[in-house]
């Protein structure tokens, strides 16, 4: 009777993804290896407007998507593999998204400061994006496929 | 500004109110969840301490402990007082006609743009650009009426903003989901920023308090404060505003996340209500055709 919802299922994970790897970017790099800091006294003040709301949305869409899959599975429609595949889109399309417009564009912060080359940590930084977005994409078409097959 | 008597009034007139309605709520109301009340306990014990002489005279001192007060007073009581659901409370335990008045009241012109979540975010966030970046927090300082005033603004308003976004008394024409996201993610960017800007400024920030105080600081108010022609607050380094700028900005993350939840969880509760009502008619026509 109950369907799984692949595409609820998707955005439920992906809205998880792009919160999840905001945190891990403030927690990890941020707080417990401190590569970049709080303020680098360098950012110009519409880029720490517009840090400012992407964090604040962030930290909704944490909790957001985490109702979402509460919601999904409680009615008996969430769909596993479009919800895996979700959240590897959101973290890598965040990380990708960091990598080039945060860094790169509006300069918010960049990834570390006490080296002389940046560029091999920006590539690690944007590969890493590039990495989860593609095998997200290829997940999410994945799971898409084999509901297809299955509905009658 | 180091007397019980303001935190004393505060938790004796909000547990006496809330005691009151609980005692004359009518049969007819369903059994009030000690969660609630707790909330309620919680919420008015966390604004006393807030204005406690204790705190008080550390913030006087300390942009930090400031900043506690902003954080204890504006973001985390009001979450707990709107849990409480005064006024669904309240609302129950009057009688027929008072109901009739204040359902009345709350209909009025006023009250729904008032407590519109936009014209609250205004209120609460906006309130607080006003006070850091003009002289307002240096006079908050010096003047003892415009610091319990700015205490005062911060609990009203906070607890303004925290009852549009995530109440869950009934407010008659509050927004739906969408709008209220909007303005929680925009609220929360906003403070965010302010509290960057904060730590960006640290520096000017206490040079500037220390420049308004010059303006006749009343006597006596301050002991050896007033000796030295500055007021206390640009006797800390920068490094104080800016650590306070910190508890700022994660304190008021903590803040936002939980009033997400809030809000997430009243949304997942009316679903499940929806979905429990809409089910049923639902399913006869599919098993018919």
């Amino acid at each position: 009777m109950t369907e799984p919802d692949p595409r609820r299922s998707v955005l439920a994970g992906l809205v998880i993804g792009v919160g999840m790897m905001a945190a891990v970017d403030e927690i990890l790099f941020h707080q417990i290896l401190a590569w970049h800091h709080f303020y680098d006294r360098s950012t110009p003040e519409v880029a720490l407007l517009s840090d400012g709301l992407l964090h604040s949305a962030e930290l909704v869409m944490l909790i957001a998507g985490g109702y979402l899959l509460v919601d999904l599975a409680r009615r008996r429609r969430l769909h596993r593999a479009s919800a895996v595949g979700g959240f590897l889109l959101g973290a890598g399309a965040f990380q990708l998204f960091d990598g080039l417009i945060n860094h790169k564009v509006l300069r918010v912060h960049q990834v570390r400061y006490d080296v002389e080359h940046l560029l091999p940590y920006d590539a690690a930084w944007v590969s890493a994006g590039i990495v989860m977005l593609a095998v997200g994409i290829l997940l999410t078409a994945r799971a898409g496929r084999t509901v297809g097959t299955r509905r009658p | 500004m180091t007397s019980w008597w303001p935190a004393a009034v505060l938790a004796f007139t909000l547990t006496a109110g809330y005691a009151a309605a609980w005692w004359h709520r009518p049969r007819t109301l369903p059994g009030w969840s000690p969660w609630r009340t707790g909330a309620w306990l919680l919420g008015t014990g966390l604004a006393a301490a807030a204005i406690s002489p204790a705190l008080g005279a550390a913030a006087h001192h300390d942009p930090r402990f400031h900043m506690a007060q902003h954080l204890l007073l504006g973001m985390y009581a009001p979450l707990a007082l709107v849990l409480a659901a005064p006024m669904t409370l309240v609302l129950g335990s009057l009688p027929r006609t008072a109901q009739h008045g204040l359902t009345g009241l709350l209909r009025s012109r006023p009250v729904p743009v008032l407590t519109h979540p936009v014209s609250a975010a205004v209120l609460n966030t906006g309130g607080m650009f006003l006070l850091y970046l003009t002289p307002l927090y240096g006079l908050s300082i010096t003047y003892s009426g415009v610091h319990w005033l700015m205490l005062a603004h911060f609990l009203l308003a906070g607890w303004l903003y925290a009852w549009a976004i995530a109440g869950p008394d009934p407010a008659p024409g509050r927004p739906g989901m969408r709008t209220r996201l909007a303005v929680l993610i925009t609220a929360g960017g906003a403070h965010a920023f302010l509290a960057k800007m904060l730590f960006a400024n640290a520096h000017r920030f206490t040079v500037h308090a220390a420049h308004s105080s010059h303006h006749g600081v009343p006597s006596g108010e301050f002991g050896p404060a007033v000796d030295t022609g500055v007021a206390p607050i640009a006797q800390q380094n920068a490094a104080t505003m800016e650590t306070a700028a910190q508890w700022m900005y994660y304190g008021g993350d903590i803040a936002e996340m939980l009033l997400a939840i809030m809000l997430f969880d009243w949304w997942l509760r009316r679903r499940r209500r929806l979905h429990r009502s809409v089910r049923p008619p639902r399913a006869r026509p599919a098993g018919s055709g």
